[in-house]
Protein backbone atom coordinates (compact mmCIF):
# COMPACT_ATOMS: atom_id res chain seq x y z
CA UNK A 1 0.00 0.00 0.00
CA UNK A 2 1.47 3.63 -1.21
CA UNK A 3 -0.30 6.39 1.06
CA UNK A 4 -1.33 9.41 -1.53
CA UNK A 5 -0.10 13.00 -1.22
CA UNK A 6 -3.00 13.95 0.65
CA UNK A 7 -2.46 10.88 3.10
CA UNK A 8 0.61 11.86 3.81
CA UNK A 9 -0.56 15.59 4.75
CA UNK A 10 -3.57 14.22 6.70
CA UNK A 11 -2.10 11.60 8.87
CA UNK A 12 1.36 13.56 9.18
CA UNK A 13 1.14 14.07 13.08
CA UNK A 14 1.09 10.45 13.57
CA UNK A 15 4.25 9.88 10.80
CA UNK A 16 5.92 12.00 14.33
CA UNK A 17 5.10 9.35 16.78
CA UNK A 18 7.32 6.76 16.95
CA UNK A 19 4.68 4.59 18.03
CA UNK A 20 2.64 5.19 14.85
CA UNK A 21 4.44 6.40 11.92
CA UNK A 22 3.80 5.63 8.30
CA UNK A 23 3.88 1.47 8.90
CA UNK A 24 0.99 1.96 11.52
CA UNK A 25 -0.92 4.25 9.41
CA UNK A 26 -0.94 1.65 6.86
CA UNK A 27 -2.23 -0.65 9.57
CA UNK A 28 -4.89 1.62 10.54
CA UNK A 29 -6.14 1.86 7.19
CA UNK A 30 -6.41 -1.90 6.53
CA UNK A 31 -7.93 -2.48 9.88
CA UNK A 32 -11.60 -3.08 10.49
CA UNK A 33 -13.43 -2.28 14.15
CA UNK A 34 -16.94 -2.35 14.25
CA UNK A 35 -18.59 0.03 16.04
CA UNK A 36 -21.93 -1.36 18.08
CA UNK A 37 -24.32 1.87 18.94
CA UNK A 38 -24.25 4.80 17.43
CA UNK A 39 -25.51 6.94 20.44
CA UNK A 40 -23.07 8.61 22.70
CA UNK A 41 -20.67 6.44 23.25
CA UNK A 42 -20.52 5.68 19.53
CA UNK A 43 -20.33 8.77 18.23
CA UNK A 44 -17.07 10.40 19.66
CA UNK A 45 -15.37 6.69 18.97
CA UNK A 46 -16.66 6.49 15.41
CA UNK A 47 -15.09 9.97 14.90
CA UNK A 48 -11.92 9.47 16.32
CA UNK A 49 -11.77 6.14 14.61
CA UNK A 50 -12.23 8.10 11.12
CA UNK A 51 -10.25 10.76 11.80
CA UNK A 52 -7.33 8.57 12.58
CA UNK A 53 -7.79 6.50 9.25
CA UNK A 54 -9.10 2.98 10.69
CA UNK A 55 -9.84 1.80 6.84
CA UNK A 56 -13.55 -0.08 7.36
CA UNK A 57 -15.23 0.75 9.95
CA UNK A 58 -18.72 -0.77 10.85
CA UNK A 59 -21.47 0.90 12.39
CA UNK A 60 -24.58 -1.25 14.19
CA UNK A 61 -27.55 0.31 15.27
CA UNK A 62 -31.52 0.04 14.25
CA UNK A 63 -32.56 3.21 15.89
CA UNK A 64 -33.31 6.61 14.77
CA UNK A 65 -32.24 10.56 15.66
CA UNK A 66 -34.27 11.76 18.20
CA UNK A 67 -33.70 15.53 19.28
CA UNK A 68 -32.79 14.64 22.84
CA UNK A 69 -29.90 12.47 21.74
CA UNK A 70 -28.19 15.76 20.64
CA UNK A 71 -27.37 17.02 23.60
CA UNK A 72 -24.21 14.30 23.64
CA UNK A 73 -24.42 12.28 20.63
CA UNK A 74 -22.48 15.05 18.90
CA UNK A 75 -21.65 12.39 15.71
CA UNK A 76 -25.83 13.34 14.73
CA UNK A 77 -27.10 16.71 13.57
CA UNK A 78 -30.60 18.42 14.04
CA UNK A 79 -30.96 18.25 9.88
CA UNK A 80 -30.80 14.14 10.96
CA UNK A 81 -33.80 13.92 13.70
CA UNK A 82 -35.51 11.25 12.04
CA UNK A 83 -33.02 9.84 10.13
CA UNK A 84 -31.76 6.16 11.26
CA UNK A 85 -28.66 6.44 13.15
CA UNK A 86 -26.63 4.83 11.12
CA UNK A 87 -26.63 6.79 7.68
CA UNK A 88 -26.55 10.01 9.83
CA UNK A 89 -23.24 8.75 11.03
CA UNK A 90 -22.02 7.12 7.26
CA UNK A 91 -22.55 10.78 6.55
CA UNK A 92 -20.73 12.10 9.10
CA UNK A 93 -17.72 9.97 8.30
CA UNK A 94 -17.74 10.73 4.95
CA UNK A 95 -17.25 14.34 5.35
CA UNK A 96 -14.50 13.92 7.76
CA UNK A 97 -12.45 11.41 6.34
CA UNK A 98 -13.35 9.83 2.42
CA UNK A 99 -10.40 7.31 3.13
CA UNK A 100 -13.07 5.25 5.13
CA UNK A 101 -14.97 2.71 4.03
CA UNK A 102 -18.31 2.00 6.56
CA UNK A 103 -20.14 -0.43 6.48
CA UNK A 104 -23.58 -0.28 7.78
CA UNK A 105 -25.33 -2.77 9.68
CA UNK A 106 -29.10 -1.93 10.51
CA UNK A 107 -30.00 -4.34 13.06
CA UNK A 108 -30.76 -5.34 16.70
CA UNK A 109 -27.72 -7.53 17.02
CA UNK A 110 -29.19 -11.02 19.29
CA UNK A 111 -28.26 -14.67 20.18
CA UNK A 112 -28.86 -15.57 16.54
CA UNK A 113 -26.83 -12.83 14.16
CA UNK A 114 -24.51 -11.38 16.43
CA UNK A 115 -21.76 -14.11 15.66
CA UNK A 116 -22.19 -13.75 12.13
CA UNK A 117 -21.55 -9.50 12.29
CA UNK A 118 -18.24 -9.55 14.78
CA UNK A 119 -16.39 -12.16 12.74
CA UNK A 120 -15.40 -10.11 9.70
CA UNK A 121 -13.85 -7.44 12.27
CA UNK A 122 -10.52 -7.07 14.24
CA UNK A 123 -12.02 -5.18 17.07
CA UNK A 124 -15.13 -4.63 18.36
CA UNK A 125 -16.53 -1.63 20.33
CA UNK A 126 -19.78 -1.50 22.97
CA UNK A 127 -20.83 1.37 22.61
CA UNK A 128 -24.67 0.46 23.78
CA UNK A 129 -26.61 1.28 26.46
CA UNK A 130 -27.59 -1.90 28.08
CA UNK A 131 -26.69 -4.17 30.30
CA UNK A 132 -28.25 -7.33 28.51
CA UNK A 133 -26.71 -6.08 24.98
CA UNK A 134 -23.15 -5.68 26.99
CA UNK A 135 -23.86 -9.06 28.28
CA UNK A 136 -24.70 -10.44 24.46
CA UNK A 137 -21.44 -8.83 22.87
CA UNK A 138 -18.87 -10.26 25.76
CA UNK A 139 -20.43 -13.83 25.59
CA UNK A 140 -20.39 -13.32 21.45
CA UNK A 141 -16.69 -12.33 21.79
CA UNK A 142 -15.89 -14.66 24.16
CA UNK A 143 -16.92 -17.42 22.13
CA UNK A 144 -16.15 -16.08 18.63
CA UNK A 145 -12.73 -15.35 20.73
CA UNK A 146 -12.30 -11.73 19.27
CA UNK A 147 -11.04 -8.68 21.17
CA UNK A 148 -13.25 -6.05 22.65
CA UNK A 149 -13.75 -2.56 24.63
CA UNK A 150 -16.53 -2.67 26.87
CA UNK A 151 -17.99 0.41 28.68
CA UNK A 152 -20.42 2.10 30.61
CA UNK A 153 -21.62 5.53 31.12
CA UNK A 154 -24.40 7.42 33.25
CA UNK A 155 -24.46 10.60 35.06
CA UNK A 156 -21.01 12.28 35.47
CA UNK A 157 -19.03 8.50 34.96
CA UNK A 158 -18.26 5.51 34.05
CA UNK A 159 -16.06 2.86 33.45
CA UNK A 160 -13.63 1.16 30.63
CA UNK A 161 -12.40 -2.14 29.79
CA UNK A 162 -10.40 -4.48 27.07
CA UNK A 163 -11.53 -7.90 26.55
CA UNK A 164 -9.17 -10.09 24.65
CA UNK A 165 -9.23 -13.72 24.59
CA UNK A 166 -6.67 -15.50 26.98
CA UNK A 167 -5.32 -12.39 28.37
CA UNK A 168 -7.63 -11.66 31.00
CA UNK A 169 -10.94 -11.50 32.43
CA UNK A 170 -14.27 -10.91 30.42
CA UNK A 171 -17.05 -8.74 32.10
CA UNK A 172 -18.86 -11.69 33.38
CA UNK A 173 -16.00 -13.23 34.87
CA UNK A 174 -16.46 -9.37 36.62
CA UNK A 175 -20.21 -8.86 37.03
CA UNK A 176 -21.25 -12.55 37.03
CA UNK A 177 -25.08 -12.30 35.73
CA UNK A 178 -26.63 -9.58 34.15
CA UNK A 179 -27.26 -6.50 36.67
CA UNK A 180 -30.82 -6.86 36.76
CA UNK A 181 -31.05 -2.84 37.30
CA UNK A 182 -29.24 -0.74 36.09
CA UNK A 183 -29.73 3.17 35.76
CA UNK A 184 -29.86 3.97 32.37
CA UNK A 185 -29.25 7.82 30.79
CA UNK A 186 -32.47 8.26 30.50
CA UNK A 187 -34.08 8.03 33.97
CA UNK A 188 -30.70 9.61 35.64
CA UNK A 189 -29.54 11.95 33.02
CA UNK A 190 -25.98 11.94 31.38
CA UNK A 191 -23.10 14.86 30.85
CA UNK A 192 -22.33 14.46 27.13
CA UNK A 193 -18.68 16.12 27.64
CA UNK A 194 -18.31 12.70 29.91
CA UNK A 195 -19.58 10.24 27.41
CA UNK A 196 -16.90 11.92 24.66
CA UNK A 197 -14.17 10.88 27.33
CA UNK A 198 -15.04 7.66 27.85
CA UNK A 199 -16.20 6.68 23.39
CA UNK A 200 -12.65 8.77 23.19
CA UNK A 201 -10.99 6.24 25.62
CA UNK A 202 -13.00 3.31 23.31
CA UNK A 203 -11.08 4.57 20.34
CA UNK A 204 -7.53 4.33 21.82
CA UNK A 205 -8.44 0.74 23.36
CA UNK A 206 -9.05 0.18 19.73
CA UNK A 207 -6.14 1.78 17.99
CA UNK A 208 -3.67 0.80 20.26
CA UNK A 209 -4.61 -2.98 20.02
CA UNK A 210 -4.52 -3.25 16.10
CA UNK A 211 -1.14 -1.08 16.67
CA UNK A 212 0.24 -3.46 18.85
CA UNK A 213 1.35 -0.60 21.15
CA UNK A 214 1.40 0.58 25.00
CA UNK A 215 -0.92 -1.01 27.54
CA UNK A 216 -5.03 -2.05 27.16
CA UNK A 217 -7.09 -2.09 29.75
CA UNK A 218 -6.97 -5.87 29.94
CA UNK A 219 -7.04 -7.13 33.73
CA UNK A 220 -7.57 -3.34 34.27
CA UNK A 221 -11.06 -1.50 34.92
CA UNK A 222 -10.72 2.37 34.06
CA UNK A 223 -12.87 4.22 36.30
CA UNK A 224 -13.98 7.91 35.57
CA UNK A 225 -15.47 10.48 37.80
CA UNK A 226 -15.71 13.47 35.72
CA UNK A 227 -17.93 15.54 38.73
CA UNK A 228 -15.22 15.21 41.28
CA UNK A 229 -11.95 15.07 38.35
CA UNK A 230 -11.24 11.11 39.48
CA UNK A 231 -9.77 8.96 37.19
CA UNK A 232 -8.38 5.45 38.05
CA UNK A 233 -7.64 2.13 37.44
CA UNK A 234 -8.37 -0.88 38.71
CA UNK A 235 -6.73 -4.24 38.52
CA UNK A 236 -8.19 -7.32 38.17
CA UNK A 237 -5.45 -9.19 36.61
CA UNK A 238 -6.80 -12.84 36.83
CA UNK A 239 -10.16 -14.25 34.84
CA UNK A 240 -12.21 -16.27 37.08
CA UNK A 241 -12.07 -19.76 36.71
CA UNK A 242 -15.83 -20.38 37.47
CA UNK A 243 -16.59 -17.92 34.90
CA UNK A 244 -19.79 -19.02 33.09
CA UNK A 245 -18.57 -18.30 29.44
CA UNK A 246 -14.65 -17.81 29.80
CA UNK A 247 -14.25 -20.18 32.68
CA UNK A 248 -12.12 -23.64 33.22
CA UNK A 249 -16.00 -25.68 32.27
CA UNK A 250 -18.05 -22.70 31.05
CA UNK A 251 -21.50 -23.38 31.11
CA UNK A 252 -22.02 -20.99 28.12
CA UNK A 253 -21.38 -22.98 25.02
CA UNK A 254 -23.59 -21.50 22.63
CA UNK A 255 -25.79 -17.74 22.98
CA UNK A 256 -28.86 -19.39 21.42
CA UNK A 257 -29.36 -22.03 24.55
CA UNK A 258 -28.38 -18.63 26.71
CA UNK A 259 -30.78 -16.60 24.75
CA UNK A 260 -32.83 -15.35 27.85
CA UNK A 261 -29.84 -13.36 29.18
CA UNK A 262 -30.25 -10.98 26.26
CA UNK A 263 -33.46 -10.03 26.61
CA UNK A 264 -34.33 -6.24 27.14
CA UNK A 265 -35.61 -6.08 30.44
CA UNK A 266 -35.20 -2.31 31.32
CA UNK A 267 -36.54 0.74 29.08
CA UNK A 268 -33.48 2.57 27.63
CA UNK A 269 -33.15 5.99 26.07
CA UNK A 270 -32.19 4.51 22.68
CA UNK A 271 -31.76 0.98 21.36
CA UNK A 272 -29.08 -0.81 19.91
CA UNK B 1 -7.58 -3.74 59.41
CA UNK B 2 -8.57 -4.12 55.69
CA UNK B 3 -7.70 -2.16 52.93
CA UNK B 4 -10.84 -1.24 50.98
CA UNK B 5 -10.37 0.94 47.71
CA UNK B 6 -7.35 2.43 49.31
CA UNK B 7 -8.97 3.03 53.09
CA UNK B 8 -8.26 1.27 55.94
CA UNK B 9 -11.54 -0.20 57.72
CA UNK B 10 -12.57 -2.38 60.33
CA UNK B 11 -14.19 -4.70 58.30
CA UNK B 12 -11.72 -8.35 59.60
CA UNK B 13 -13.68 -11.10 60.60
CA UNK B 14 -16.93 -10.24 58.63
CA UNK B 15 -17.56 -12.18 55.88
CA UNK B 16 -17.58 -9.63 52.30
CA UNK B 17 -21.35 -10.16 52.13
CA UNK B 18 -21.71 -8.52 55.78
CA UNK B 19 -19.55 -5.39 54.74
CA UNK B 20 -21.19 -4.77 51.72
CA UNK B 21 -24.70 -5.06 53.28
CA UNK B 22 -23.36 -2.00 55.38
CA UNK B 23 -22.48 -0.05 51.86
CA UNK B 24 -24.51 1.62 49.84
CA UNK B 25 -23.12 -0.80 46.67
CA UNK B 26 -25.52 -2.21 44.13
CA UNK B 27 -24.28 -5.85 44.63
CA UNK B 28 -25.43 -6.81 40.72
CA UNK B 29 -23.57 -3.75 39.65
CA UNK B 30 -19.71 -4.26 41.28
CA UNK B 31 -16.90 -6.43 40.89
CA UNK B 32 -14.88 -7.68 44.04
CA UNK B 33 -10.99 -8.62 43.99
CA UNK B 34 -9.52 -9.83 47.25
CA UNK B 35 -5.78 -9.90 47.75
CA UNK B 36 -5.30 -10.10 43.69
CA UNK B 37 -8.15 -12.55 42.67
CA UNK B 38 -11.68 -11.82 41.52
CA UNK B 39 -14.44 -12.75 43.80
CA UNK B 40 -17.69 -14.74 42.41
CA UNK B 41 -20.73 -13.52 43.97
CA UNK B 42 -21.51 -16.73 44.77
CA UNK B 43 -18.81 -16.64 47.58
CA UNK B 44 -19.54 -13.02 49.19
CA UNK B 45 -21.27 -14.88 51.96
CA UNK B 46 -18.29 -17.38 52.43
CA UNK B 47 -15.02 -15.68 52.46
CA UNK B 48 -14.21 -13.79 55.24
CA UNK B 49 -11.70 -10.68 55.29
CA UNK B 50 -8.70 -10.48 57.79
CA UNK B 51 -6.45 -8.00 58.97
CA UNK B 52 -4.32 -7.14 56.34
CA UNK B 53 -6.49 -8.36 53.48
CA UNK B 54 -6.83 -5.96 50.26
CA UNK B 55 -10.20 -5.46 48.98
CA UNK B 56 -11.11 -3.65 45.92
CA UNK B 57 -14.25 -2.77 45.10
CA UNK B 58 -15.85 -1.11 41.47
CA UNK B 59 -19.30 -0.53 40.67
CA UNK B 60 -20.42 -0.69 36.92
CA UNK B 61 -23.12 1.79 35.20
CA UNK B 62 -24.53 0.05 31.93
CA UNK B 63 -25.68 3.10 30.13
CA UNK B 64 -24.24 4.75 26.81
Amino acid sequence: MKLTEEQAQRYSRHFVLKEVGVSGQKKLLSAKVLVIGAGALGSSAIMYLAAAGVGTIGICDYDVVDISNLQRQIIHRTSSVGKEKVVSAEHAVGELNPDVQVVLHRQRLTADNIQGVIENYDFILDCTDRFETKFLINDGCVLSKKPYCHAGVVRFGGQVMTYVPEQGPCLRCLLGNVPEDSLTCAEAGVLGAVTGVIGSIQALEAIKYLLGIGQLLVGKVLRFDGLNVHMGVTNFAHSDEGCAVCGVNPTIKSLAENRSDYEIKSCGCGGV
Amino acid sequence: MVKINGAYIDAAGKTIAQYLSGTEYNLSRIAVERNGEIVPKSKYNEVVLFDGDCLEVVSFVGGG
